[in-house]
């Protein structure tokens, strides 16, 4: 423990504690702008600076280790004058567009500037000229509202490790891009995961905003607009309505979405609920008749694929071709639901509204995206758009009453709601293979090992008298471990250390996903991740294969599990990609 | 016969001609057929300057200067026959105190064997066979030595720092990142006399317990690199360098680094950002990298000119180096002295010298007797010492009260034709293009001085101005990450400090006393004194100066872009700037 003072008061703080953080002990809050919560310090804004008695030099609290004795100053008229400074020289460099701006009202910059009073513009203001990277269609890169704060390198190259964006130029005309002169973003290496405008503290990067083409479609009398809303949706975007983190507003927001003018409000859950039944089959299927297929690696996760596509196109024969459950929800929905409403599937929309940017990218990566002879779903949304249209609609979420999801594409199992969260597929697609297998059900259908936040978990299950070891893998940059074990075990003939591996690409799984509320940090993560688990807890139906609407799907409409019908309509291919596109 | 070593370098203040002198001897050479027993070298520096072209001829020590063509012949006749030339003799040479400097340009650096002649690599058998690293930095601590790359830190707390630091690994660094403009001290040291460095850092190595070490130079010191190179490959076979050094117990690793030519990459944790092959940007400290350095690593980054000390410090002894110099500021300072100084170079005195003694003892004085107005020291991250402070001594604490700094050892002096703001602008630029852009005090703070600062100097100053310039400085000086940051409106805020009549001459009279700031001036005809020669007319590149013999000539101040060229080849001061 160091012991030390701020402001005249002692602290005690274990050794290795922060300036920054031992201050937020003591109810002192240092302002800050390039310091997120969830990543390690970039020391990049100096907008932190703190004063030791004594010394004529300032600290940066975010970054400086409190030690023995310090005696610091956290404000004094010079230091808030620095700050001040500081605050006014990023604005100099800053457009002076809030009005317009995606993160008006909620920008930690635009914050920091109201905190400090600034009301006139000091110096004068050198915009750099550099045009919108819209490329992706999910994320939007302006750099001229960039502060190079240095989150969105650090997510993207030390969490997610893409590499996509990096710091291109120095001084002044520094700016994030992706490596390489010319390159926009659709021709890098990003896989879209959307961290990076998760953890930027202004507009500079931004989910590409959908709402226009839902609105648009809700508008047109001829079209039959049904939504979808994934797991981790639900637990999230309370937040954005002053609830706390794992809050479920499921029901509320089947209501809402009704009022908006949905046409039928259905649960990606349901599609989930189909997908570990298909891949449940899958995994049965290798491990029974194919071991040399194994291990079967997850795939409802955009992101993942495409990393995968890149850097490892060697596994991809290892991936569950299974779609994920958007896209499921988002075929049936143009097949199985229009057939039995006979509504012309020509005449639909669908909307999807998750926790990421990626899904934008899906709905259109692959012609297994048009199985349905249309676009199966036609606009996907994240948390945080669906958020600013319920506000835009006038709907008080807090007040309004909860409501049922639609038939036939709208219950769920508890297993299929853990689908939101790291582990959750692992756990859910276990629960059915073991039924499958061996004809019995678990006495303890909930998996401790494969649950948290640790960023690798490993997993023995006794089956049959044989042990299926799993893993679990969340945050891009925890992949290439699990990776690397798979290939160096195949390469010297040895047993192959999974079978079944999951891997998600946002840390936290899709609660955590690059299109949920801002502010993300481990214990929002906890929180969020609870708020699942605890849905899956008190459900009835803990088993995807037991809920009633998919038995009637397969009686109905695909026969069985890998069926043909479900090869048609449920499974995709991959491909090799190139990490560069030029 | 004794092999003898002619050394060239051109000591003049624009041209170079070391090459063509160079070919010129080797050709003389083959004509008697003396290619074996003469051998020629360019050397980067021999401490003499504004002579000409200076040979010195090895191992005799004999100087020859103002060496043209028409004697080259006759040198290398000499030479050959052991004769000397009397008329071509060096005269009056002033003394300066050499230490760091001791065999540039007295040994062939590309002869290991010339470095043993002076003594080299004793040390490290002194060290290694008896001295513990303790003692070894406790021989350091007596010495006083401390940081020649520009703070200052004492060299020994530094190594103690490491040696106390666990760690598998160790590295020892050379900082050959020389980027100060106008500096050139390491540089020549390393192309000089690059066995002195080497054998500093293999000393430094076994003080703090490691066992490898890295020069990083800037690829744009090519000959340094060379040299360097060939010093490694050299010791190496003597067994100086790699496994049981001279049978001992310690082995060390010596390899080279290439910097890519970013200034702040001088900065020690953008210098291991670097050669880990990252962003070379810095990072915040603590940690600082005596704790965890290169690789995580426990590790020493010196200065070329701090670690060419060490060999001296243990031939001679800490106690002999520490009575060299002030009380705080042991040693010598090698100074690259520039600007309007008759005899400008390389100069290496003790601490302790006053600037009025290098200005004028040794750099002969003001050029073309005008009048010194200031003294600037410590490149880009120092400041201005006007001519009534010309009698500090030299030391790192004297600089600092007077708000500049030792830094790396630029010199630059001014006369009456110098402007402040100029001179502020040119450092503030240096710095502003040099900005690695991480940390936003410095990123934008440096570029806002920098607009406000031609604002001034282009005669739309206002008085409120300067108080911006104050409030970005102490945000920069307060808030940037590193030293680069901190220091860069230094020579803002010190001419601000001393000149700050002439910054209000700028923004409210829109005069530039010194004619620098070229909106700020006029050239006009003075008709009586013009004598219509025409030279103003042929030489104005924009055709700005119209008229004929009979009516005289005008300046059109349209079209004339100020660039000064009629002010200087009119022969009649006919021509006057206002």
């Amino acid at each position: 423990m160091v012991k030390a003072k701020i402001n005249g008061i002692t602290v005690n703080v274990p050794e290795g504690t922060t300036i920054l953080e031992a201050a937020e002990k003591v109810q002192i809050k240092i302002p800050t702008l390039c310091k997120h919560p969830d990543l390690p310090p970039t020391a990049s804004c100096g907008i932190c600076i703190v004063k030791l008695v004594g010394s004529n030099k300032m600290l940066r609290a975010c970054c400086t280790p409190i030690e023995e004795n310090m005696d610091i100053i956290t404000h004094d008229p010079e230091i808030v004058e620095v700050r001040r400074t500081v605050i006014e020289l990023i604005l100099s460099k800053h457009p002076n567009e809030c009005l317009t701006c995606g993160r008006n009202g909620n920008c930690e910059l635009q914050k920091l500037a109201e905190e400090f009073g600034i009301r006139t513009s000091a110096f004068q203001q050198f915009l750099p000229d550099i045009p919108p990277d819209t490329s992706t269609g999910t994320i939007v890169l302006e750099p001229r509202k960039c502060i190079s704060c240095g989150r969105c390198v650090t997510v993207c190259q030390q969490n997610q490790n893409v590499w996509a964006l990096c710091f291109m130029d120095r001084g002044f005309g520094t700016r994030i891009s992706p490596a390489g002169d010319g390159v926009s973003l659709s021709e890098s290496p990003c896989v879209k995961c959307g961290q990076c405008s998760a953890h930027c503290p202004t507009g500079a990067i931004f989910e590409n905003d959908d709402t226009a083409k839902v609105w648009k479609a809700l508008q047109d009398k001829d079209t039959y607009c049904a939504v979808q809303i994934a797991p981790a949706v639900r637990v999230a975007i309370g937040e954005a309505f002053g609830y706390k983190p794992g809050a479920n507003l499921t029901k509320k927001i089947y209501a809402a979405l009704r009022r908006m003018g949905f046409n039928a409000v259905f649960d990606t859950n349901f599609g989930a609920d189909v997908t570990i039944v298909e891949e449940a089959s899958e995994f049965v299927q290798r491990f029974t008749e194919t071991p040399e297929k194994l291990p079967l690696i997850t795939s409802c996760c955009p992101s993942w694929v495409d990393f995968m596509e890149k850097f490892h196109p060697d596994m991809k024969e290892n991936f569950s071709s299974c779609k994920s459950p958007h896209a499921i929800v988002g075929v049936l929905a143009k097949t199985f639901f229009a057939k039995k409403r006979r509504i012309d599937p020509a005449n639909m929309f669908v909307l999807s509204v998750m926790p990421c940017t990626s899904k934008k990218y899906e709905i259109t990566r692959s012609d297994e995206m048009y199985s349905s002879g249309y676009q199966d779903v036609d606009v996907s949304i994240t948390t945080r758009e669906l958020a600013r249209m319920i506000k835009q609609a006038g709907i008080n979420i807090n007040d309004i009453s909860e409501e049922e999801p639609d038939h036939v594409l709208g219950e769920y199992s508890g297993a299929a709601t853990i689908f939101g969260v790291t582990g959750g597929v692992m756990e859910a697609a276990l629960r059915t293979a073991y039924d499958y297998i061996t004809g019995g059900k678990l006495k303890n259908v909930e998996f401790e090992n494969v649950r948290g936040i640790e960023g690798v978990k490993e997993g023995a299950i006794p089956v049959n008298g044989f042990t299926v070891k799993v893993a679990v893998a969340h945050g891009l940059s925890n992949v290439e471990y699990v990776l690397n074990k798979v290939k160096e075990a195949k390469r010297a003939g040895k047993e192959l250390p999974y079978h079944f591996i999951e891997v998600m690409a946002c840390p936290g799984g899709c609660i955590g996903g690059g299109g949920q509320p801002y502010g993300i940090t481990d214990e929002i993560r906890k929180k969020r991740g609870e708020g699942l688990y605890d849905e899956d807890h008190n459900c009835k139906l803990r088993y995807s294969h037991e809920n009633p609407f998919v038995k009637k799907l397969y009686e109905e409409f695909l026969d069985k599990p890998l069926s043909e019908q479900s090869h048609h309509l449920l499974h995709t291919t991959y491909v090799k990609r190139p990490e560069y596109q030029k | 016969m004794e092999k003898k070593v002619i050394l060239i370098k051109d000591t003049g203040f624009k041209s170079d001609t070391t090459r063509d002198i160079q070919s010129l001897f080797l050709k003389a050479i083959r004509d008697i057929g003396a290619e074996e027993s003469i051998q020629i070298v360019r050397a980067a520096d021999l401490g003499i300057y504004n002579q000409g072209v200076v040979v010195k001829i090895l191992p005799d020590n004999t100087v020859y200067t103002h060496i043209n063509s028409d004697n080259i012949d006759q040198i290398v006749k000499a030479v050959h026959k052991g004769e000397v030339l009397e008329n071509l003799l060096l005269k009056d040479r002033v003394e300066q105190t050499r230490i760091v400097l001791r065999n540039c340009g007295v040994i062939d650096p590309e002869n290991i064997e010339e470095y043993f002649s002076k003594g080299g690599y004793t040390s490290i058998a002194k060290c290694l066979f008896d001295l513990t690293p303790a003692k070894v930095i406790k021989e350091m601590k007596k010495s006083g030595l401390r940081g020649r790359g520009g703070a200052g830190f004492p060299t020994w707390m530094k190594w103690s720092f490491a040696a106390n630091s666990f760690g598998d690994e160790k590295y020892v660094i050379c900082n050959a990142d020389e980027g100060d403009p106008g500096a050139y001290m390491d540089r020549s040291v390393l192309e000089g006399d690059p066995h002195s460095v080497i054998e500093g850092m293999t000393i430094a190595g076994y003080a703090i317990g490691a066992k490898h070490g890295y020069f990083y130079i800037r690829a744009e010191y090519p000959l340094a690199i060379e040299r360097v190179e060939n010093a490694l490959k050299q010791a190496y076979e003597r067994g100086l360098l790699g496994k049981n050094i001279l049978g001992s117990d310690f082995s060390f690793d010596l390899e080279i680094r290439l910097g890519a030519g970013a200034f702040v990459c001088g900065e020690e944790t953008a210098l291991i950002a670097s050669i880990e092959g990252k962003r070379g940007t810095p990072n915040p400290r603590p940690p600082y990298p005596t704790d965890s350095g290169l690789w995580k690593k426990p590790s020493i980054i010196n200065n070329v000119e701090t670690l060419a000390n060490i060999s001296a410090i243990f031939q001679k002894g800490g106690d002999w180096f520490s009575s060299i110099g002030t009380e705080k500021s042991k040693g010598t300072k090698v100074f690259a002295v520039t600007g309007k100084v008759k005899n400008s170079g390389l100069v290496e005195i003790a601490m302790g010298t006053s600037i009025k003694d290098i200005v004028y003892n040794i750099g002969g004085g003001v050029l073309n007797e005008k009048q010194l107005v200031a003294v600037q020291t410590g490149g880009p991250s120092g400041g201005v010492i006007p001519k009534k402070h010309l009698d500090t001594p030299v030391s790192y604490e004297h600089l600092q009260e007077l708000g500049s700094i030792m830094g790396s050892g630029g010199m630059i002096v001014m006369d009456e034709d110098d402007c402040m703001v100029d001179i502020s602008k040119f450092y503030l630029k240096f710095c502003v293009d040099e900005s690695c852009g991480k940390c936003a005090p410095c990123r934008i703070g440096g570029y806002q001085m920098l607009s406000i600062l031609n604002k001034i100097s282009e005669g739309e100053g206002e008085l409120e101005d300067m108080d911006k310039l104050h409030r970005i400085s102490q945000a920069m000086q307060k808030a940037s990450l590193c030293a680069l940051g901190q220091t860069a409106p230094n020579p803002v805020i010190s001419t601000l400090r001393y000149f700050e009549d002439e910054y209000k001459q700028h923004i409210i009279d829109k005069k530039c006393r010194a004619g620098k700031c070229s909106k700020l001036i006029q050239y006009t005809i003075n008709p009586d004194k013009c004598k219509r020669c025409r030279l103003c007319v042929t030489n104005c590149p924009v055709s700005a100066i119209t008229g004929d013999r009979e009516h005289g000539y005008t300046i059109d101040q349209e079209k004339c872009i100020r660039c000064g060229r009629c002010f200087e080849v009119c022969k009649f001061e006919a021509i006057a700037r206002v």
